[in-house]
């Protein structure tokens, strides 16, 4: 009897402790999100997030309003989403990084990239796309964030076996 | 073993176009394999070109980069018969470097 009711005892703490960890984890990722993109350290967290606007959020610490200074290039419709190949290229001023993001990808954030002065704020890179979906690019410049946005239509997706 | 790393990189005027084409399995962690047991990932996470010292491009990736990545930027500068170092590390610790010549 004695052992039963101390079996049940332990199984609520175990649950509860599952539950607290749980609670301490979710709260955890907001502070995570704190790390500016002019840190040199590779963003962990940024790659974690699932959505575009966290990842955004997660690596930048601020919103991107739409730009029309910046040129995204992409397929219309992509074959093979394995390679998607996609370009940026801004008229902008003052640009220190430039990054990519699939919207419904598992993690948003594809890549980043650094752009110190002298360097031409103008990227082509190739991205694998799980499926139709949104791909945005994200222009820093003087500080603030740009973005531009196009769909592109996959017909096999990069993350299936 | 041959160098992961294949770069070209062509000096036009005041600027440097750099092609950059590397070896690299970039596994996303959710493919399977013929046995149907998940590949583990394995991704470059840091690239960097450095040019007299200093770093003229540095990219951070995430596994959402396709298999073998290639990626193409330009910058200011540099000239004829310099050099241009080119790393990478990933996921795994893993690394390559290399310096290719500006043509």
């Amino acid at each position: 009897m004695s052992s039963t009711t101390g079996l049940l005892a332990t199984r609520r703490l175990i649950l509860q402790g599952a539950a607290s960890v749980a609670l301490i984890g979710l709260g955890n990722l907001p502070f995570g999100a704190a790390r500016a993109a002019a840190n040199d350290k590779y963003p962990e967290e940024a790659f974690k997030q699932k959505s575009e606007a966290d990842a955004i959020k997660a690596l930048y610490g601020k919103t991107a309003e739409p730009s029309d200074k910046i040129k995204l290039d992409a397929p219309e419709i992509a074959e093979n989403g394995g390679v998607v190949p996609i370009s940026v290229t801004t008229t902008l001023e003052k640009v220190t990084s430039i990054s990519f993001f699939v919207a419904e990808n598992p993690n948003a954030l594809a890549a980043s990239y650094k752009i110190p002065d002298g360097t031409v704020p103008s990227v082509a890179n190739r991205l694998k796309m799980a499926k139709t979906t949104n791909v945005v690019a994200i222009v820093e410049a003087d500080g603030k964030l740009f973005s531009a946005t196009k769909e592109v239509k996959v017909t096999v997706g990069g993350c299936g076996g | 073993m041959a160098s992961t790393i294949r770069v070209r990189a062509t000096a036009n005027g005041d600027i440097t176009e750099v092609q950059a084409l590397i070896q690299h399995p970039m596994d996303s962690g959710f493919v399977k394999d013929a046995k149907g047991e998940l590949i583990p990932a394995h991704f470059i996470q840091e690239l960097k070109f450095e040019y007299n010292g200093k770093d003229v491009f540095v990219a951070d990736w995430g596994p959402a980069v396709s298999k073998d990545p290639y990626v193409k930027f330009s910058f200011k500068g540099a000239k004829k018969g310099d050099d241009l170092k080119i790393s990478w590390t990933d996921n795994k610790g893993a690394s390559d470097t290399t310096t290719a010549k500006i043509s």
